[in-house]
């Protein structure tokens, strides 16, 4: 059968099970815009940036575990989705993206809108590809959405020049894929499980570190089992958060640079890490010369890449998650380890005890300005029984989010770790709706970030993706504010933000839904109103602009080392003035 | 210390960059780099002279088998093994030291590929260390040109071969 390169590229996506896509048209593309424009297998979500597309495609494969797809013309389409692809890189996200190209014979001669999309993509994608016949379009694909789904996920680049989508070609779709140089491990060394066995029994003072593989690999079920056969306690990085439920009583929640007092302790402490699907970010290890120095370490990674990169490892096990955590529970089940249990109790004694000295708190006293700490917990309480998905953007509400949003089950946070992307937040809650059109799908924003996607409303809008965005009000860039009053004696440059844009007016001139907070007793009303309202809601709240978010390890210090407060020999920065004329509202920042 | 590592790749258009953005990216050394087919044309085999400590290169191997691309990776420097570079050199020769330069080029049983009026062209071949105590002998006689290979390697037997069989290599696991 004959078809023109747009529709075996149609015929291939919806062979490989794709319902969703979101794009931007532009020249070499229209082709595959106009096939994809006659049929209804697909649905196209035409998102107002480029950028907006790439989040919102790791948005959905966040939520769904399904590859997210995207559109993009060449030259301009193709750069402005760089950065997904990056940060998709980064958080291991399984995208493809599909990006439009000058024809075949003007590639390399400076045409309209040529980039070199797949030099420009090598460095940032798992592996990319340049169509050049037609005949090889589904073939690629096929390999395409292989590569991103399988091993350690990751984004995959297909460029397709615009004569090959016109020109027509066989189509087939293979059943089947085998690249030489790729061949994913995903069964553990048996070996290894066993010293792994043997390392867990000895161990007095054990710790689990999860990291977002338990959730790539989908083995919630398998780290619980795990953890309740071994009553080991868990720290969980960013990307790990819902692998296991923050209310269970073996989780110490979040580790890392702002991280659980708890969690960071027990690390420091422990005579035994076991890493499960993460990757000893430097936001995590701390120093990492002093990162958990008595500690044997066993590392379940399925990139060998990850395994002693940043650490010594005394127990690599090269697999995938899921797998590994099967066999490792059907070896502990065969070799009891009743005694292992009696004789962590010291452990759990100490560990106790840090919970209780330095739980993750805050005071809202209820005539002050409202916390950011406040907001996140209200908006826990009042949407927990929704089972929300929930999406960030990046800064000091993401960290709070972090801490104070506790998630019991996975895929449903979508946060930006590795690249810490501002202006991902409202894509990606985008990507999330438009695969789960009946839940509750938050956005917890920063006043900054938002706006680099602020764009993305009128998707929202057209696209009826009726996604809840809370922003998080500080007029400051606030993640740097902080760090301007800890390091740079309190200049705040270029952190603070003013007063503009009015945020309520911007949901309106969107025809969205615009509510506002100001003082504590409207946080729930506001939250109720949002979650009553059908339509995309921008909620403005406008928080103490000078909280600053503990406890926080110092970039360089140890995990032990963590600042609980504000130091006493921290200088606070003078308030900025508005530049705004006219602007006397500013009630923000006036005490 | 330094490393040679044999890496058999896919011979596709990009593949070289793909290997070099690798070690540029991560800040890793590469001191010679010598790409050419194999006996299956569809595989090409690069030698490329690293240094590190033993956690670089531990890191460049498992990276460079990360790559698609990269079918199999050898750190030649595992086992026993033979290396062999190829220089020539483009040396002024005045009529005085003709016969030095010839003296010189037999001892290193180097040949001269092209002559001149007033040049010789050299090659000599040997490892390293041969390669350059020729230059070095030829340096006081006026070097105008040199180009070098940069190095190629193989295990001895017995052990791992690099490229000759193909087939049997794609089996193993990677
Ligand atoms: C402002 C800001 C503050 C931050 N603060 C913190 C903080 O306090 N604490 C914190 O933890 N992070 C923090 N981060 C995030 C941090 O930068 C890293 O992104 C994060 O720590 C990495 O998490 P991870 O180790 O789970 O790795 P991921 O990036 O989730 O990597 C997953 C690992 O699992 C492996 N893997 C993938 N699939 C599988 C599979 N099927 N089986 C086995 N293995 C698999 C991968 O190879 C990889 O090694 C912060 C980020 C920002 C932007
Ligand atoms: C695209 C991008 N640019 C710059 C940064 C550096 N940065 C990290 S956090 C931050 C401030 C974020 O401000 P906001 O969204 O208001 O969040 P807040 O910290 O105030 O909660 C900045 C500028 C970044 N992470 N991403
Ligand atoms: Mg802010």
């Amino acid at each position: 059968m004959k078809l023109t390169g747009a529709e075996i590229f149609l015929e291939s996506l919806k062979q490989e099970g794709v319902k969703t896509l979101f794009g931007l048209p532009g020249g070499v593309v229209l082709k595959i815009f106009d096939v994809l424009h006659q049929q209804k297998d697909i649905e196209v979500i035409l998102t107002r940036h480029e950028q907006g597309a790439g989040h919102m495609a790791e948005g959905y494969a966040k939520a769904t575990g399904k590859p997210g797809v995207a559109l993009v013309t060449s030259g301009p389409g193709m750069t402005n989705i760089v950065t997904p692809l990056v940060d998709a890189y980064m958080d291991s996200v399984p995208i493809v993206v599909f990006t439009g190209q000058v024809p075949t014979q003007l590639i390399g001669n400076d045409a309209f809108q040529e980039a070199d999309n797949v030099g420009i993509s090598r460095p940032c994608t798992k592996y990319n590809f340049l169509v050049k016949d037609v005949n090889d379009l589904a073939q690629t694909i096929k390999e395409a959405f292989y590569i991103a789904m399988s091993g350690r996920p990751g984004p995959v680049l297909v460029d397709i020049p615009k004569d090959v989508a016109m020109n027509k070609g066989d189509f087939r779709y293979p059943q089947s894929v085998s690249i030489r140089g790729y061949n994913p491990t995903y069964e553990g060394n048996k070996w290894q499980i066993k010293q792994a066995v043997e390392a867990i029994h000895k161990a007095k003072k054990p710790i689990i570190y999860v990291g977002g593989g338990a959730i790539f690999s989908n083995a919630h079920e398998e780290l619980m089992e795990f953890a309740e056969l071994t009553q080991i306690p868990v720290d969980m990085t960013l990307m790990a958060l819902g692998a296991f439920p923050a209310t269970h009583n073996l989780s110490l929640g979040m580790m890392g640079m702002h991280g659980s007092y708890a969690s960071n302790m027990a690390v420091h402490y422990s005579d035994l890490v076991i890493a499960i699907g993460s990757r000893f970010d430097d936001r995590v290890t701390g120093k990492v010369s002093e990162f958990c120095p008595e500690a044997k370490v066993i590392h379940i990674d399925i990139d060998p890449t990850s395994i002693r990169k940043n650490v010594h490892v005394d127990v690599p096990i090269v697999g995938d998650v899921k797998t590994v955590l099967r066999e490792l529970n059907a070896m502990l089940k065969a070799t009891p380890n009743g005694n292992s249990i009696e004789q962590r109790r010291p452990w759990w004694n100490q560990i106790n005890e840090w919970r209780t000295k330095h739980p993750m708190g805050y005071v809202q006293p209820p005539d002050a300005k409202i916390k950011p700490q406040y907001v996140i917990d209200r908006l826990y309480q009042l949407t927990k029984d929704k089972d929300p998905i929930v999406a960030t953007d990046v800064g000091q509400h993401q960290m709070f989010a972090a801490q104070h949003f506790l998630l019991n089950k996975p895929r449903r946070w979508l946060t930006s770790g590795g690249l810490g992307t501002m202006g991902f937040g409202l894509p990606a809650a985008l990507g999330a709706q438009a695969a789960f059109r009946d839940r509750l799908v938050l956005c917890i924003a920063g006043d900054g970030s938002i706006q680099m996607n602020m764009q993305e409303m009128a998707t929202a809008m057209i696209s009826k993706l009726p996604v809840k965005t809370f922003i998080i009000n500080n007029h400051f860039h606030g993640m740097v504010r902080q760090w301007q009053d800890l390091f740079y004696e309190g200049r705040y440059a270029s952190s603070y933000l003013d007063t503009v844009p009015d945020f309520v007016k911007m949901a309106e001139a969107f025809n969205a839904a615009g509510f506002r907070a100001t003082k504590v007793s409207e946080v729930d009303d506001v939250i109720k109103e949002a979650l009553k309202t059908d339509k995309p809601v921008l909620v403005d709240i406008e928080v103490d602009a000078y909280e600053n978010c503990y406890p926080m390890i110092p970039a360089g210090g140890a995990n032990h080392e963590m600042i609980l407060e504000d130091p006493p020999e921290m200088k606070r920065g003078e308030k900025p003035a508005s530049k705004v004329a006219g602007e006397d509202k500013d009630t923000v920042l006036t005490a | 210390m330094e490393h040679i590592i044999s890496v058999l790749v896919e011979n596709k258009f990009g593949v070289l960059s793909r290997v070099v953005n690798l070690f540029s990216g991560r800040g890793y050394n590469i001191e010679t780099l010598c790409v050419a087919p194999t006996m299956d044309p569809s595989i090409s085999l690069m030698t490329i002279v690293t240094s590190g400590d033993d956690r670089i290169i531990e890191q460049i191997v498992k990276q460079l088998n990360k790559v698609i691309d990269v079918i199999k990776v050898v750190d030649i420097n595992e086992s026993e093994f033979v290396e062999r570079e190829m220089a020539l050199i483009k040396i002024h020769t005045r009529q005085e030291d003709r016969a030095e330069a010839l003296r010189i080029t037999d001892i290193f049983r180097g040949k001269v590929v092209d002559s001149s009026q007033n040049s010789y062209t050299i090659e000599i071949t040997g490892d390293v260390k041969k390669v350059e105590a020729a230059i070095n002998l030829l340096q006081p006689l006026g070097i105008k040109e040199l180009v070098r290979t940069g190095r190629v390697a193989i295990p001895r037997e017995p052990a791992r071969t690099t490229a000759t069989q193909p087939k049997r290599i794609l089996k193993e696991e990677k």
